[in-house]
């Protein structure tokens, strides 16, 4: 047997300890065009503002490849498969031969068609490790950044380089940052904080026009910048497998064994679709955590061994400049809010189950509202009154804590 | 493998676990010294209401959804004790986001804290047990 | 509001640079003593609350805590002495009867701390007991006068039925209701992991305890609570409660608020009533109605439990208990005066009976005198502090021993003697859920165990010093004692010579 994997992220992690969870011995490849020893991107924006560096970075030991007894091809870009040769041709001509592969691409930042783009000479984007080291040599103490985006990445760059250049401007079409992940209230508090810290956030209007160092919004508003940063979306890379007629909507589908649609070829990760368990439909959750999960799952499988990937759902634990945000789910249904100094929580919730929800500033504690919403626990088992006021396993039943906490039942 | 046990029916509310654990990991070796004037971040916590009351710590899961989370590998699990490097986390808080039991928190220094069964101070055996009055929390091989 | 003349007993000493603000103390007084304050960040108490139980200062992690008798002081008078003074100002306050609980704890004598114990030395060999074999196992109910024969000469088995002890100590009756659920359970396992018994009391038996029968004695007491059929089969042996050397002479009174759910139930009377136990069983009025009862108990388990009368020490024990052992009784066991209880009116536990050395003796030579010693068993309680002490009531006649406050004080308590208010802090005298759950049984049952066993060693190490290696050799053996201390009249009816004869 033997294993190929495209991708060298928190998927082939999983991947590969899955893997190596049920088969110690075969042959396994990691194919990368990234050069760098398997590192968590995520990272980046801690990175720059140095809560981390390179060594710190690196996603498992140094000692992961060798203990685990991969092949590793990196600095290699994988441009077909061939499904019945089972082969992975690549850029520099060579071909691998695999008889389980994992494709696990990932996705690429999109950037939009903006009008006088190309003459802006200090362009960024912000997705791999690459990406920000280039972004590094570009900073400076007088440097002015322009960041089309208030999403995610585009914030969390924002964060990042804040102390290490003059100024951040950030410009989005929408009128609310981090409009997918929070909802109105959220935001403000957010948007609030943000420039508290000093961001400058330009809501509600686009770019219509970039110069070399400068740009111009749909309001007629000039903005000065020496450095920008693109971060409007991202795409999943799915073109490998679609070029084969693999099955896909935006991104790959998948059994729940994470096997695609064509034998022997799985995926993971921020490439693949994944069954959403808060809105029951099959989406992109580009999110570290489902990566892995697909990666371990997808590696067990691969190896001969059962593995589901099941529990699927959007979340995200984020903060910026000491405020910390954490979602998950989706947001529909009735609504239950508590406001305090400096904290926010809703969480939203219809037919019985918590469907999302959405915490700012005191985030403890908030795995157990994740949990209901994955596990679709009805919240007429708990006391749904007391888990509104704080998440807390008091609002569970006591033969519930008994199994998890391990009390014995008498 | 050994790992703590609550029991509620035992569990007196009487947050002895939450100080023993605190002094555990305050690396002094007088608690008085190690506890007086702080507000204590303990590593298991007490929930109490209308006269129930237990404690929580990490659970130490076979499928532990923080370390498979966990953005930076800083969680990780080893000879069945899952383990913070405290110099690799960066507080990103999906592990918060992602433990069921609300197991894990923050702490002083923006890395995260969480129960290690005692394994890296000098307590040896899990102080939470050693302390608790009525045999509420045990560390016992099931 | 009017002046209330009581001054606190006790003051709470806290070492502030010790204290932590766990708020340990605070938690875990039922009485409501310590409070915090976050104003100042300091704890407070109440020292009006405090019934010095040393629940706090047992679980106060930096021992920043200390409970002292107060300073505060009457004028010096030997007669009128603060207790007197201040029982007054309390009945003037209430105009009721004091309520006390545990045993009398004034300045009468203690016997066995005016009687020592032989040793062996030169003539008469000592025992080893870790080399050599040492029996502490006894067997209880009355003994067969001669052997008989079937019409074939094969021995006939004219044993009556015996209880079988594996060290000569039992468990004495508290009832389910005046100790909790936690306090019964932690017994009846020690019961049976030690190989001897515990006592119901007048309360009945939970159901859940039905299980431990095999090391259990039933209770039968004036207020019949929780007796039936099943009841009486369950246990090894019944016991006919005619009195508690607590409070001789009278009946007990469980107020209705503490009967609720399975108290209620375990004693089958309605939940809230009042559970009043009165002073005589109204149909015992003489040796031959106590007969009867004996006997209908027997009829009712078909002869093949032993049945126990228990007594208080009072002044004519000695005839007393000759008329129980003729009424048909396997055992007799006699409570003295130190013996405890739930509550009790202080009158009575102070002032009432006689002190069990004195019972145990006298009762022993009666029924030696009268020939009919081998017809019952003797047991005796009422404060059997030690190892030393079940030595030396086993010397001066007692075929066993009963201790009750020992096992409490090892489940815990520290006899601050406000069993009556039911808010025991240790979880024992209490039917509070939150308070019953600090005794964890796993712990308790553990600690009785410890105990006992660590008694049956001393016990060993006793007799094998007096090279004696079993307690049926050191039974009513009373040349193995002597008296410090004591007068001719002492001497005498405890049957033992002084110190130096």
């Amino acid at each position: 047997m033997k294993y190929v994997i495209i991708g060298n992220s928190a998927a082939a992690a999983g991947a590969v300890e899955g893997i190596r969870s049920v088969d110690a011995e075969s042959e396994t490849v990691i194919i990368s065009k990234e050069k760098y020893h398997m590192y968590s991107r995520p990272l980046i924006s801690y990175y720059l503002c140095g809560k981390t560096d390179l060594l710190r970075m690196k996603y498992r030991p140094d000692d992961f490849y060798e203990k685990n007894g991969c092949t590793c091809l990196f600095g290699e870009t994988a441009v077909k498969i061939d499904s019945v040769k089972k082969e992975v041709l690549l850029e520099s001509g060579k071909a691998v031969s695999y008889d389980k592969l994992l494709v696990a691409t990932g996705s690429n930042p999109f950037v939009p068609p903006f009008k006088g783009l190309e003459k802006v000479k200090d362009k960024h984007s912000f997705m791999s490790l690459d990406d920000a080291l280039e972004l590094e040599k570009s900073l400076g103490k007088d440097k002015k950044v322009l960041i089309v985006g208030a999403g995610l990445i585009g914030l969390k760059c924002a964060e990042g380089i804040k102390d290490r250049v003059a100024e951040i401007t950030v410009i989005d079409l929408s009128e609310r940052v981090l409009s997918s992940i929070l909802d109105e209230e959220g935001s403000e508090m957010v948007k609030a904080h943000l420039e508290k810290n000093g961001i400058n956030l330009i809501l509600g209007h686009t770019v219509t026009e970039f110069t070399e160092n400068g740009a111009v919004t749909d309001s007629g508003e000039k903005i000065d910048f020496d450095i920008l940063v693109t971060a409007v979306g991202v795409r999943p890379n799915t073109s490998l497998l679609t070029d084969i007629g693999a099955r896909a909507n935006r991104g790959i589908l998948t059994d729940s064994s994470m096997q695609t649609s064509i034998d022997g070829i799985y995926c993971a990760g921020d490439c693949c679709e994944s069954d959403d368990v808060a809105s029951g439909t099959s989406r992109v959750l580009a999110l570290l955590p489902n990566a892995y999960r697909q990666g371990e799952a997808a590696g067990i499988s691969m190896a001969g061994g059962n593995a589901e990937f099941s529990g699927a759902i959007p979340m995200n634990a984020i903060g910026f400049f000491g405020l910390h945000i954490i979602t998950a789910g989706v947001y529909e249904g009735e609504t239950c809010e508590k406001r305090s100094d400096g904290c926010y929580k809703k969480l939203f919730y219809k037919d019985n189950l918590l469907k999302g929800y959405i915490m700012i500033g005191d985030v403890e504690k908030a795995g157990i509202y994740t949990s209901l919403i994955r596990n679709k626990t009805p919240l007429s088992d708990i006391d749904f009154g007391l888990i509104c006021e704080k998440p807390s396993l008091m609002a569970f039943s006591r033969k519930y804590r008994n199994e998890k906490l391990g009390g014995r039942i008498q | 493998m050994k790992k703590v046990y609550v029991n509620e029916k035992w569990c007196l509310g009487c947050h002895l676990c939450e100080y023993y654990c605190a002094f555990a990991n305050s690396g002094e070796k007088d608690m008085v010294k190690a506890l007086t004037n702080l507000q204590i971040h303990p590593r298991i916590q007490i929930e109490e209401a209308n006269g129930i009351s237990f404690a929580v710590s990490c659970r130490h899961c076979d499928e532990p959804l923080c370390v498979k989370g966990c953005i930076t590998g800083a969680l990780t699990k080893k000879d069945g004790v899952i383990v913070i490097d405290k110099d690799k986390c960066v507080g990103c808080y999906t592990c918060i986001l992602s433990c069921p039991y609300g197991a894990i928190s923050h702490s002083e220094t923006g890395a995260i804290q969480k129960c290690e069964l005692c394994t890296k101070n000098a307590g040896g055996v899990p102080q939470c047990v050693k302390g608790c009055p009525n045999g509420a929390i045990v560390f016992e091989e099931r | 509001m009017p002046i209330n003349f009581i001054y606190p007993d006790y003051e709470v000493v806290r070492d502030n640079t010790r204290c932590i603000r766990c708020r340990a103390c605070e938690r875990q007084c039922a009485n409501g003593v310590h409070s915090y304050d976050p104003e100042t960040n300091f704890l407070k108490s109440d020292e009006s609350k405090c019934v010095n139980c040393h629940r706090c200062v047992s679980l106060c992690p930096t021992r920043a805590l200390k409970i002292v008798r107060t300073p505060h002081t009457f004028k010096e008078n030997a007669n009128w002495n603060e207790r007197a003074i201040e029982e007054i100002y309390m009945q003037a306050n209430s105009g009721g009867v004091l309520l006390s609980s545990m045993g009398n704890p004034e300045r009468y004598p203690v016997y066995w701390d005016k009687i020592l114990i032989n040793a062996s030395q030169v003539t008469n060999p000592p025992i080893d007991p870790l080399r050599e074999p040492m029996e502490t196992r006894t067997f209880l109910g009355k003994k067969p006068s001669s052997v008989e024969r079937n019409p074939d000469g094969s021995l006939k088995n004219n044993l009556p039925p015996q209880l079988e002890l594996e060290l000569p100590i039992m468990f004495s009756a508290m009832s389910y209701g005046s100790i909790s659920y936690n306090a019964h359970e932690s017994m009846a396992r020690a019961a049976q992991a030690l190989g001897t018994y515990y006592n119901t009391g007048e309360g009945g038996l939970h159901e859940d305890f039905y299980k431990y029968g095999k090391n259990t004695i039933v209770q039968v007491a004036s207020g019949r609570f929780g007796v039936y059929n099943d009841y009486l089969n369950a246990g090894a042996a019944i016991e006919i409660k005619m009195g508690q050397g607590a409070k001789p002479g009278i009946g007990g009174h469980l107020p209705g608020t503490k009967i609720v759910g399975d108290i209620a139930k375990t004693r089958m009377i309605p939940e809230g009533s009042d559970a009043i136990s009165p002073a005589p069983h109204h149909d015992i009025y003489s040796i031959e109605d106590l007969r009867q009862l004996v006997y209908s108990l027997k009829e009712a388990t078909e002869y093949k439990k032993p049945v126990i009368v228990k007594v208080a020490a009072v002044h004519n024990i000695a005839a007393i208990a000759s008329g129980i052992a003729r009424s048909g009784a396997d055992i007799i066991a006699i409570d003295g005066f130190r013996g405890g209880t739930g509550a009790a009116p202080t009158r009575i536990r102070d002032n009432v009976g006689i002190p069990i050395e004195l019972a145990l003796a006298s009762v022993d030579t009666r029924l030696r005198d009268e020939g009919i010693r081998n017809s019952v068993s003797l047991v005796a309680g009422g404060s059997i502090r030690n190892s030393a002490d079940v030595v030396k009531a086993i010397a001066l006649g007692a075929d066993a021993v009963y201790i009750a406050t020992g096992a409490l004080i090892a489940l815990g308590c520290h006899l601050c003697r406000s069993c009556q208010t039911g808010n025991c802090n240790w979880g024992i005298a209490t039917q509070k859920p939150e308070l019953v759950r600090r005794l964890n049984p796993d712990i308790g049952y553990m600690r009785l165990v410890n105990l006992l066993t660590a008694w049956n060693h001393e016990i060993k190490e006793l007799m094998g010093g007096m090279g004696i290696n079993s307690i049926e050799a050191l039974k009513g053996n009373r040349l193995m004692l002597r008296g410090v201390g004591l007068t001719a009249k002492e001497l005498e009816i405890l049957g033992i010579s002084h110190a130096g004869e």
